[in-house]
């Protein structure tokens, strides 16, 4: 049994956390590419960024003031009790970081222009459902950023040519983006299903830890490939230079129409901000991707 | 690669020593200004209006900050930059109107800016995007906001700022544009990029 209070308590901690400490795998790639980083500015921009991460841990203050729209992905274990009452206690969740942590208010109304100041609104905080077998409760937060969220591209490539159509719609999207997502950014490809499912799955491996190849051999070659091609475009951080244009690119797929050939490239900025939590049966919580204290 | 600490307001003269490169620290006063505020102040030139503050000389500052109530002040929280390039629908009319001397932000503008940069006298300071906490911490004080009913990222806040940067210049008044310079770069490697992928 889950109850509403606590799945907004560990929600509101999970939000607190993605703003203000990225995840250990992404701090590391970020010091890994200001070690190998050669162009100058380029790396003077990843050491700006180094320490505006380790300033905004210390004070506890989010690393960047896009704070994101937020995004929820819940694992809903099929024997847990009370899952009507999650999505409410997440939108709850939402208003109070937004004034405890605080986060931005970026939820705006597409036709009036107002924003609801409390990151709220319709179909926002998003949330993805999942059911899986067991009994807890996982929930992860995703806030994304809108300057690398206006770069992400959908592609509906022509099926005769296939991966290759793929690579270069990759290598299109990084260098049409240029400067403009905050690079090192991370990629998140998905190829298959239809429009929505390879813009879903592409979004969804942007959780995938940074420092773990894809279990999938070939997948993990396209990624080695793709990670090489966008690195040696020359944007580099910031879009100033350098070696350093992607930290890393995550590829999924679905089964495709025969006639289909949807790729989607949803790009994340090098603020990688995700936490995750498990909320056990007996109410016990355990945090996945932080330390918490 | 010079380094400068500027004191606003700053005058043409002054900008127009700058180059693609040099490395800028601001002080003083800076007006976030984003796409409303950018569309409002355009306007209220149009319609013969004075702006809430004069901005000749002054720093404008792409960026939609976080702020929070505090002490019956505003505290700035984070306040990186913004992606420029949507400003750069209106950026050279507002150059030529309000005779601001750096524009900051992140990502780069395009060539209508540039050119009204080298015409009016005008740099383009690239602040790391993201680092939010840091542009803060040179925050010393929000003096005022103006057009708040654009919302917390749209509207105006007039910040006194204190060694604010490191901002590398990116457009100077010389006709160099650095963003530019690394597209071109960019566009030749793609050939390269796309006969290694196989794809030529």
């Amino acid at each position: 049994m889950v109850t509403g209070k606590a799945v907004e308590n560990v929600a509101v901690k999970l939000l607190q956390l993605a703003v203000t400490e990225l995840p250990q795998d992404v701090k590391e790639a970020l010091r890994r590419a200001y070690r190998e980083e050669e162009n100058e500015i380029g790396k003077a921009q990843l050491k700006t960024i180094l320490d505006n991460v380790e300033l905004a841990e210390k004070t506890r203050a989010p690393m960047c003031q896009d704070t994101g729209v937020v995004i929820f992905y819940v694992k809903a274990g099929s024997q847990v009790e009370g899952l009507d009452k999650v999505e409410g206690a997440l939108r709850k969740a939402t208003v109070r970081a937004t004034k405890e942590v605080p986060l931005r208010p970026n939820a705006v109304h597409p036709f009036t222009q107002k924003n609801t100041g409390d990151n709220t609104g319709r179909f926002i905080p998003y949330i993805h459902w999942e059911i899986v077998p067991g009994d807890t409760l996982e929930i992860t937060v995703l806030p994304k950023g809108g300057g690398s969220e206006n770069v992400s591209a959908l592609g509906m490539l022509s099926s005769s040519q296939g991966i290759k159509e793929l690579k270069k719609f990759v290598v299109d999207t990084v260098i049409n983006a240029g400067a403009k997502p905050c690079p090192p950014t991370i990629l998140g490809v998905a190829v298959g299903g239809g429009a929505d499912i390879a813009m879903k799955l592409a979004k969804a491996t942007l959780l995938k830890p940074l420092n773990q190849p894809n279990s999938n051999p070939e997948l993990a070659k396209l990624e080695q490939e793709l990670r090489e091609a966008a690195n040696s475009t020359g944007i580099g951080p910031m879009g100033l230079g350098g070696k350093t244009t992607v930290l890393d690119v995550k590829v999924d797929y679905a089964h495709r129409h025969p006639a289909s050939y949807p790729v989607a490239v949803v790009v994340q900025c090098w603020a990688a901000r995700r936490a995750s939590a498990r909320i056990h049966s007996d109410g016990k919580v355990e945090y996945l991707t932080h330390k918490v204290t | 690669m010079a380094v400068y600490k500027l004191n606003t307001p700053i005058s043409e003269e002054t900008v127009r020593k700058l180059r693609v490169n040099d490395t800028v620290y601001l002080s003083g006063t800076i007006v976030t200004v984003r796409d409303a505020a950018h569309r409002r102040a355009l306007r209220f030139h149009k319609e013969g209006k004075q702006l809430p503050i004069n901005l000749q000389g002054l720093a404008v500052f792409h960026c939609g900050p976080l702020v929070k109530k505090e002490d019956g002040g505003w505290k700035v929280v984070a306040a990186g930059p913004t992606t420029s390039s949507r400003m750069d629908l209106f950026e050279d009319e507002f150059i030529k109107n309000f005779k601001v001397r750096i524009v900051v932000g992140k990502g780069g503008m395009g060539k209508k800016t540039a050119d009204a940069m080298k015409k009016y006298g005008a740099v383009y300071g690239a602040f790391t995007g993201g680092a939010g906490v840091l542009a803060a911490k040179a925050i010393k004080q929000v003096k005022d906001v103006e057009w708040s009913d654009l919302g917390m990222p749209e509207a105006m806040w007039i910040l006194e700022v204190e060694d604010f940067g490191p901002l590398t210049v990116a457009i100077d008044t010389h006709g160099n544009n650095l963003f530019e310079t690394i597209q071109t770069k960019v566009d030749e490697e793609k050939q390269k990029i796309y006969r290694k992928l196989g794809l030529q």
